[in-house]
């Protein structure tokens, strides 16, 4: 096995940079954005060696803390990539883009997300929430708009009046949420990720992700608990 | 350190917001001042070599720094978001105009320019919003333009010219050539800025 020096090239600090611009690219555009690189800058190009050419960028991210993560995204089940920041210890990256009464509006929704059964949190309970803030008391119409730009910068998701956590802020913030949620957050008996949105067993309380229990249950006529072994009480998606 | 200050100049740059030295010691380098340069050095050669971004001193006075990219510039949909790729397009519009006047102009002369363009300081328009803050304010702030009051003008009147940003990070030959093939002529016709942009 004969090991390449891996070295940045221009094709690489490209990728890296619409990366970090996008905040979030979904795994086709990341594939495609590979291909444009590696011809842009005239580099080798293999379209099967996305993981690769990523690996190659990582192992210099490493010494900033820093990495290029792929997520599975709770909707769809397809896999993203975000630059994260390894060494947050809070939710630094958006520190500089809001006020701290923004902030403290997020942290109390992410809150109210986590602690749901099912991963979502009602405009009307984070609208009383801005009510309450030990900042400064928001209005209900100052909050609804700070929703929508949470929603724009894709930290949160919208469907149907009910927020959730976007791909992109479970994909960064997941080892902030799984050390400081310890006790509640909950982990896809699955693929052992952070779910936010997940079905639970009634018998035993695992969850796992929707994506994953599609692909678990996937052709059986009686889908049971891999736990438990008890008969699976939600409908599977 | 050194980490700590490539993710701070990033985080920065992300709004495009020069850097000042007195924050890069006060948030980041604290009490590390004598290894400033050095820390420095290594930071900007970081930036370079994972993320081909350079870091340039823009005001040697008031130590202000400011990441450049210094990738090869190219067409295509990735370079940026969509809002950013309009503003930018304004951007050039008026670095362009500028440029071809011989790199300063008089606010009413650009903004008569821009009238044609059906962009209008006073109206908020539909992709761009407010004009005047964006170009008065946001652009200057990013260090794309500067605009500095004509002495003795009555009432004030001001020029505008290309900002540092602007200096370092586009190609005045690009400007040249884009601006020959919309007009259909030699860049060579406009023999000043043609000798300035080969420079």
């Amino acid at each position: 096995n004969t090991v390449m020096a891996a070295q940045m090239t221009n094709a690489h600090r490209r990728f890296l940079q619409v990366l970090m611009s996008n905040g979030i690219t979904e795994g086709s555009e990341a594939r495609k954005l590979h291909q444009h690189c590696c011809e842009t800058d005239k580099v080798y190009y293999a379209h099967d060696k996305l993981d690769d050419f990523i690996s190659t960028i990582n192992s210099h991210l490493q010494p900033l803390f820093m990495q290029i993560r792929k997520g599975i995204s709770e909707d769809d089940g397809r896999a993203h990539y975000a630059v994260v920041n390894l060494a947050e210890t809070e939710v630094t990256k958006m520190a500089s883009d809001y006020t701290e009464m923004e902030l403290e509006l997020f942290r109390k929704t992410m809150d109210l997300i986590i602690l749901s059964e099912n991963g979502f949190a009602s405009s009307t309970d984070i609208l009383n929430l801005a009510d309450q803030l030990k900042t400064k008391k928001m209005k209900k119409k100052e909050a609804e708009q700070v929703l929508k730009v949470f929603v724009e910068d894709k930290w949160l998701s919208e469907k149907n009046g009910e927020y959730t956590l976007h791909t992109r802020c479970i994909i960064e913030m997941e080892q902030y949420i799984l050390s400081n949620y310890q006790d509640v957050a909950r982990k896809c008996n699955i693929c052992h990720s952070l779910a936010i949105q997940s079905q639970v067993c009634e018998s035993c309380g695992i969850g796992m992700h929707l994506p994953c229990v599609r692909k678990y249950f996937r052709g059986q006529t009686e889908p049971r608990c891999p736990k438990c072994n008890e008969f699976w009480s939600c409908d599977t998606p | 350190q050194v980490s700590e200050l490539v993710q701070f100049l990033l985080v920065k740059d992300q709004k495009k917001i020069p850097i000042k030295r007195a924050d890069m010691l006060k948030n980041v380098i604290r009490e590390y001042r004598d290894a400033y340069s050095e820390i420095v050095n290594r930071a900007g050669k970081t930036l370079q070599e994972v993320f081909g971004l350079q870091l340039v001193e823009i005001d040697s006075k008031r130590h202000t720094y400011i990441l450049i990219n210094n990738l090869p510039r190219v067409e295509g949909k990735y370079l940026c978001r969509d809002e950013e790729k309009e503003k930018m397009g304004l951007l050039l519009i008026i670095l362009s105009f500028i440029f071809m006047k011989g790199n300063s102009v008089k606010d009413s002369a650009l903004w008569e320019f821009l009238h044609l363009l059906r962009v209008y300081p006073g109206k908020q328009h539909q992709v761009f919003g407010d004009v005047r803050k964006l170009v008065t304010e946001e652009f200057v702030r990013q260090k794309y333009l500067e605009i500095t009051p004509i002495p003795l003008t009555d009432p004030q009147e001001f020029k505008y010219q290309w900002g540092p940003r602007s200096e370092k990070e586009i190609s005045k030959k690009d400007v040249l050539n884009a601006v020959a093939k919309i007009q259909g002529k030699d860049p060579t016709f406009w023999s000043s800025q043609y000798s300035e942009a080969e420079a």
